[in-house]
C-alpha cells in the first residue's frame, strides 16, 4: 500500500493496520531529506526508533493560538501521527491528548520524572511577565513557574513559533501582559529557536528528529535559531528575485504587475530584513503555498521588531551593500610604483638642480677671482 | 632685425652614449603610446570622472607652455623695449618656447578622448560654423596655441634657413633665401603676433579654471586668474632663459653670458612684485585675509608659492650678490617653480571634486610625461648641434 | 627709445581702457530662465523607497550594460542614472537619486568648446558625438560632477542622463519616471513642475527640508536647473551643493567677455605692438644696427 494513497488521519485514531516497516523508513527518510540530512541519517532513525529509542517530549502551551501545532498536523512527512508513535513519545500535550485536568497535570509529573534529563521540551506560545505573570495560569501555576520548572529538567528546550521565540503577537505594541519568549525566562539554558506565524513545521521537524535519533542540535546563529532554515533572508532566495533585479513591481493588488507575479517590494514586502525558509519549504505542503506565493508581500513573521510592529505596507529596508553611499570610494591610482617613481624623479630633478646650483657658485667663484 | 649675429651650429658628433639612451626611452615611450591609443586613456593612467584633468594636462599642457613663455618673455625686452643685448638669447628662447609648446600640443593629443575631430578646430568647426562655443576660454586657447605654435616655427625658421641657404645649392639655396627675405620683411607681424598670442592664450588658461566654480578652492578662486596667469607666466619665461642658458653653456662648453642675464634682475623684482600685490589685494579685497590662514593644507600650499614668488626679489635685494651669476642662475629655478607651482595647485590641488575622490599619476602616465619631455630635449639637442641657434664662443667645431 | 616706451605705455593705456569699457555693466546679472518648452523631473526624497527601478529602466530605455546583480557604485560610463543612500546612525535617512540636472546656464555647455554639448529641445542638454573630441573640460566644469568619461575605451563618450529625449519624441516618458512604483520622480513641464513642488511645501512644510519653510533645490541653485529636489534632509548631505544664486558660467563669461567682447582688445593690442615693432625697427636702421 503506497503512502499516498492512505487518507490524511486525524491523531486521535491510531492506523488500524500499523505501519508497514517500509513505509516507515521511507518516511524517516523523507523526513531527513526534508531537513537537509542525507538519507543514511534517515534510516538511522528508523533503525532507533525500531530499537524502542524514542525521546520523550513534554510540549507545553502558554499565551498562543495553537497554530503551530496546527501547522504540524499539516504535514505528512512524517505524519503527525507517525511522530506520535512511531518516532518520538509525546507526553505531553494540552491540544492533542483526549485526557484534560488532573489526569494530564499527572502525565507531566510522571514524564518529568521518569525522563528527567533526557525528555525534550516544546514550548509553543509566550510567556507573560506582566504582574508576576498572572495573565497566563495553568492548574494554578502561571507559565513562568511552569515553564521553569519543566526547562530545568529537560535536556533541549525547543520554541516553536515567533510567540515562543521572542513574544510573537501577544507582544504587539503595546504589549499590554509584557509577554516575552522562552529564551527571555529560561536565561542559563541553551533554547533554540523555530520563529514564524506559524513556524515552518518541516523546520522544526528537522530540528526534534535531529537530536531525538542523533542526540546532537543543527548549527544556529546568534539568536539561537537553526541556520539551515535561517540562515539566509527571503530576499535572499526568493523566486520573484528577479522581477526585484529587473525593476518589476507590483504596485497594487490585482494590477498587471501583481497578476504577471512581479516583485512585491513596492507593496510592504519584508523579505530582506527577514529571515526564514518559506521561499523553498512551503507551507500544507502545496507548493507556492505561502504569502509571496500566493501574491501577498512577506510580512516579517520571524522577526522581532518587523512581525506585527512594523505596518505591513511600509517598504522594508534593503541589504547594506544595494546602495552606495552619496559619496562612493573611487579607485586609487596612488600606487608603490607609481608614487616611487615620482618621487625618483623629482629627487632627480631636485638633485640635479642642486648640483648644478653648486657647480655654478663654484665657477662664479673661479670668475671672481 | 636680422639673424642673431653670432649665432652658430654646436656641432659635434649626435649620437653620443647619452643621446643613445634617450632615443631607447622614446622607444619605449612610443610603445606605451601605442597602449594607450589601443586600450584607452583609463589603462594609462590614473585619471578618474573626478580628476579628469591631471599630470598631462596640469604640467605637460598648462606648466609647459608657461615654460616656452620664454620666447615671449624675451621679444616683449628685446623688440619692444628695444633692449639691444638680449638679442643673442632670443633664439635659443624661440627654439625653447617652438618644442615648449609643440610639445603642449603632443601632450594634448595624447590627452584628449576623441583626438580625431581635432582637426575641426583650426577650421572653427567646418563646415558647422556657427556650432562652435566662441565663448569657451578653452576654444580661445586651442586656437591661440595652434597659430602661436606656427608663429614660433616661422620666427625660428631664419635659423633652419640660413643653414640651409649654407648648405644647399641650386634651386633650394634660392628658395631659402627668398624665404629668408619673406621672413625679414614680415617679422614685424609675426613678432607682434608672437607677443598678442600669449598674451591671449596664457590668461585664458586662468580664465578656464573659473568654470570650476565652487571646486576650486578660494584661495586661488578668482576673476583675476587671467591676469595673475599672465604675469606669472612672464616670470617663468625670464626663469626658462636664464636656465636653459646656463645649462647650454655648461653642456655645451661655451661662454656664460653673464652680463646680460643677470641685467635681468631688476624686471624680475618687478614681474614678481607685481604679481604678488594684485595676489595679496585681491584676496584681501575679497574679505578672504582669514582664509589665508585658516584654510589648513590649503594655506600651507598658498604661503609656499607665495615665499617661492618672494623669494628672487629678496636675493636680488642686494646689489652685490645681484651680479652674481649663482645667484640669478638659483633666482632662475625659483622663478620658473613659483609660476609652475601656482599653476599646478589651480588645476590640481585646489580643485576638489568632492569626497572620495582622489588623484595621483600612475607608472605609465608618468613615463609618458617623461617621454614627451625626453622628446623635447632630444629634439633641442639635435636642432642645437645641426642649426645655428646658440651664440656665444668658442665657435662650432667641424659641423660633422 | 623713450619715445617707444611712452607710445608703448601710452598704447596700452588704450588697450587698457578699451578693455574696462568693454567689460562694463551691459552683462547685469539676470537670472537665467528656462525655455518656453522646457520639460524637467521633479524628485521627492520622502517618496523614494530605494527600490532602484529606475536604475535599470534607465539602462533598458538607454540601452547600456550592467544590472543590479552587480550594482554600480555611481555614475559612469555605463549607468546615468543611480540611486544613492544617506545614512544616519546605521539606518537610512534618504535615498538620493542622481542624474543631469539639466541646468537653465549649464557650465558644461559653456565650457564645451566644439559645442557638443548643447541645450536643445525642451531645455535637455544632449552631447553631440560628432563634435566632441573627449577634453573632459565638461566634467571640470559641471558643479555637480554629472558626465562621466569611458575611460576603458579607446572609442570614449561622454555619457550623462539626457532625458530619455529619444523616448519623449515618440510621445514616452523617460525610463526612469515610467519606472518609478512610488512616483516619487515624475516628468513634466518646467512650470508644471515647480507649481507640484510648491504646492508640496505649501502643504506639508514639516515634511521636508528646512522643516518649517522648506527649500525646493533647483529654484535658483547655480543659477537654476530643470530637474528639481525636495528631501527631508539637508541637500547637502545628499551631495547637492550649496551653489548660491548664480551660476559659475556667469562670472567666467563676464570676465572672458570682459577682455574679448568684440574682439577689441587683441585688435588694439596687436596694432599697437606693431606700431612700437615698426617704429624700432626703423631706428634701428637709421642707426645701422643694434
Amino acid at each position: 500500500m503506497g503512502r499516498m494513497e492512505r487518507p490524511l488521519r486525524g491523531v486521535a485514531d491510531p492506523p488500524a493496520d500499523g505501519v508497514g516497516r517500509r513505509d516507515f523508513l521511507k518516511v524517516c527518510m523523507i523526513a531527513a531529506a526534508t531537513v537537509g540530512l542525507p538519507a543514511s541519517v534517515g534510516r538511522r532513525w528508523a533503525e532507533a526508533a525500531q530499537a524502542g529509542l524514542k525521546p520523550s517530549v513534554i510540549w507545553l502551551h502558554f499565551q498562543e493560538c495553537t497554530g503551530c501545532t496546527e501547522s504540524l498536523l499539516r504535514t505528512s512527512h512524517p505524519d503527525l501521527g507517525e511522530l506520535i508513535l512511531d518516532l518520538v513519545s509525546v507526553d505531553y500535550h494540552e491540544t492533542l491528548f483526549a485526557a484534560a485536568g488532573y489526569q494530564i497535570e499527572e502525565a507531566l509529573h510522571q514524564a518529568m520524572e521518569q525522563h528527567a534529563g533526557k525528555f525534550v521540551c516544546v514550548v509553543e506560545g509566550a510567556i507573560p511577565t506582566k504582574d508576576d505573570g498572572i495573565y497566563c495560569q495553568i492548574a494554578g501555576r502561571t507559565a513562568i513557574d511552569i515553564l521553569q520548572e519543566v526547562g530545568s529538567k529537560a535536556a533541549a528546550v525547543i520554541a516553536i513559533g515567533s510567540c515562543a521565540s521572542w513574544g510573537g503577537i501577544p507582544s504587539a505594541d503595546p504589549n499590554p501582559t509584557g509577554a516575552v519568549g522562552a529564551k527571555d525566562i529560561l536565561t542559563g539554558t541553551t533554547v533554540i529557536t523555530i520563529p514564524g506565524c506559524p513556524a515552518n513545521p518541516y523546520n522544526f521537524l528537522g530540528t526534534v528528529l535531529q537530536f531525538a535519533t542523533m542526540g546532537t542540535l543543527p548549527a544556529l546563529d546568534d539568536k539561537s535559531r537553526p541556520l539551515f532554515a535561517y540562515g539566509r533572508t527571503i530576499h535572499e532566495h526568493c523566486p520573484r528575485r528577479a522581477h526585484f533585479d529587473a525593476g518589476r513591481f507590483a504596485r497594487q493588488y490585482g494590477d498587471e504587475g501583481h497578476r504577471l507575479g512581479y516583485c512585491l517590494y513596492a507593496l510592504g514586502c519584508k523579505g530582506p530584513e527577514t529571515h526564514a525558509n518559506c521561499s523553498t519549504n512551503h507551507f500544507g505542503e502545496v507548493p507556492d503555498c505561502w504569502p509571496i506565493g500566493l501574491g501577498h508581500p512577506c510580512f516579517g513573521c520571524t522577526e522581532k521588531g518587523i512581525a506585527f510592529h512594523k505596518p505591513l505596507h511600509e517598504a522594508a529596508v534593503l541589504p547594506e551593500n544595494a546602495h552606495p553611499p552619496i559619496f562612493p570610494e573611487h579607485r586609487r591610482s596612488a600606487s608603490v610604483p607609481a608614487v616611487g617613481a615620482a618621487g625618483l624623479v623629482a629627487g632627480a630633478v631636485i638633485g640635479a638642480g642642486l648640483m648644478a646650483s653648486k657647480k655654478i657658485a663654484v665657477k662664479d667663484g673661479e670668475d671672481e677671482r | 632685425m636680422a639673424h642673431a649675429s653670432g649665432a652658430q651650429p654646436v656641432g659635434g658628433p649626435l649620437l653620443t652614449r647619452p643621446y643613445k639612451w634617450l632615443l631607447a626611452f622614446l622607444g619605449l615611450w612610443l610603445v606605451i603610446l601605442f597602449w594607450r591609443f589601443a586600450a584607452g586613456i583609463g589603462a594609462v593612467s590614473g585619471l578618474t570622472d573626478g580628476y579628469p584633468w591631471g599630470l598631462w594636462i596640469a604640467f605637460d599642457v598648462v606648466i609647459g607652455t608657461a615654460l616656452g613663455c620664454g620666447g615671449y618673455a624675451i621679444a616683449i625686452l628685446a623688440y619692444i623695449l628695444n633692449k639691444g643685448k638680449y638679442h643673442p638669447v632670443v633664439r635659443p628662447a624661440i627654439l625653447t618656447s617652438a618644442l615648449g609648446y609643440s610639445m603642449a600640443a603632443i601632450a594634448i593629443v595624447i590627452d584628449v578622448g576623441r583626438p580625431w575631430f581635432i582637426w575641426r578646430i583650426p577650421l572653427g568647426g567646418w563646415p558647422d560654423l556657427g556650432g562652435y562655443n566662441w565663448n569657451s576660454a578653452l576654444l580661445e586657447v586651442a586656437l591661440c596655441v595652434m597659430a602661436y605654435v606656427i608663429v614660433l616655427w616661422i620666427e625660428l625658421s631664419p635659423a633652419f634657413l640660413e643653414r640651409w641657404a649654407e648648405t644647399s645649392s641650386g634651386w633650394l639655396q634660392s628658395l631659402t633665401r627668398w624665404g629668408l627675405k619673406v621672413v625679414d620683411k614680415l617679422l614685424i607681424w609675426i613678432v607682434a603676433l608672437g607677443l598678442l598670442l600669449p598674451t591671449m592664450h596664457q590668461s585664458s588658461l586662468g580664465t578656464v579654471m573659473l568654470l570650476a566654480g565652487h571646486k576650486l578652492h578660494p584661495l586661488w578662486n578668482t576673476g583675476w586668474l587671467p591676469l595673475l596667469f599672465l604675469i606669472s607666466c612672464v616670470g617663468m619665461g625670464y626663469g626658462v632663459v636664464v636656465w636653459e642658458s646656463a645649462v647650454s653653456s655648461a653642456a655645451f662648453k661655451r661662454e656664460r653670458e653673464t652680463a646680460m642675464l643677470t641685467s635681468l634682475a631688476g624686471t624680475i623684482m618687478v614681474v614678481n612684485a607685481i604679481y604678488l600685490v594684485l595676489r595679496l589685494a585681491d584676496l584681501v579685497i575679497s574679505g578672504k585675509t582669514l582664509m589665508m590662514f585658516t584654510s589648513g593644507i590649503y594655506s600651507v600650499m598658498f604661503w609656499i608659492e607665495i615665499a617661492v614668488f618672494a623669494a628672487p626679489i629678496v636675493m636680488f635685494a642686494n646689489r652685490r650678490r645681484r651680479e652674481k651669476f649663482g645667484t640669478m642662475f638659483r633666482a632662475s629655478i625659483l622663478l620658473v617653480l613659483a609660476g609652475a607651482l601656482y599653476r599646478f595647485d589651480t588645476y590640481l590641488v585646489a580643485y576638489n571634486p568632492g569626497p572620495n575622490w582622489t588623484y595621483f599619476p600612475n607608472l605609465p602616465e608618468l613615463l609618458i610625461t617623461l617621454g614627451v619631455i625626453a622628446l623635447e630635449i632630444a629634439l633641442y639637442i639635435f636642432i642645437v648641434k645641426r642649426f645655428p641657434i646658440l651664440a656665444g664662443v668658442p665657435a662650432a667645431r667641424s659641423a660633422h | 627709445m623713450s619715445m617707444d616706451r611712452r607710445a608703448l605705455l601710452k598704447g596700452i593705456a588704450v588697450a587698457g581702457a578699451g578693455a574696462a569699457v568693454s567689460a562694463t555693466p551691459t552683462e547685469a546679472s539676470e537670472a537665467p530662465q528656462a525655455p518656453p518648452d522646457a520639460v524637467g523631473m521633479l524628485y521627492d526624497a520622502t517618496r523614494c523607497i530605494g527600490c532602484r527601478a529606475c536604475v535599470t529602466a534607465c539602462k533598458t530605455a538607454n540601452d547600456l550594460p550592467g544590472n543590479l546583480y552587480d550594482p554600480p557604485n555611481d555614475l559612469s560610463g555605463d549607468t546615468k542614472n543611480i540611486i544613492k543612500k544617506y545614512e544616519v546612525d546605521g539606518h537610512v535617512a534618504s535615498y538620493m537619486k542622481q542624474q543631469c540636472m539639466h541646468c537653465l546656464d549649464p557650465a558644461c555647455v559653456r565650457a564645451c568648446m566644439v559645442g557638443a554639448f548643447k541645450k536643445r529641445d525642451f531645455g535637455i542638454i544632449t552631447w553631440n558625438p560628432g563634435r566632441c573630441i573627449g577634453c573632459r573640460y565638461c566634467q571640470v566644469a559641471c558643479p555637480y560632477t554629472i558626465p562621466k568619461f569611458q575611460w576603458e575605451k579607446a572609442n570614449p563618450k561622454i555619457v550623462k542622463c539626457e532625458l530619455c529625449l529619444h523616448m519623449l519624441k515618440v510621445g514616452k516618458q523617460p525610463g526612469c519616471c515610467q519606472a518609478c512604483p512610488k512616483a516619487a520622480v515624475i516628468y513634466g513641464t518646467y512650470t508644471d513642475l515647480m507649481a507640484d513642488a510648491k504646492e508640496r511645501i505649501a502643504k506639508h512644510p514639516e515634511r521636508y527640508w528646512p522643516q518649517g519653510s522648506p527649500k525646493i533645490f533647483g529654484e535658483h541653485d547655480g543659477g537654476g536647473t530643470q530637474v528639481l529636489y525636495l528631501a527631508s534632509v539637508d541637500f547637502a548631505k545628499l551631495g547637492l551643493p550649496d551653489l548660491g544664486a548664480e551660476s559659475a558660467g556667469a562670472l567666467a563669461q563676464k570676465v572672458q567677455h570682459g577682455i574679448y567682447k568684440g574682439f577689441v582688445a587683441p585688435v588694439a593690442l596687436y596694432a599697437i605692438l606693431g606700431a612700437v615693432l615698426w617704429r624700432n625697427r626703423r631706428a634701428a636702421a637709421k642707426t645701422g644696427g643694434e
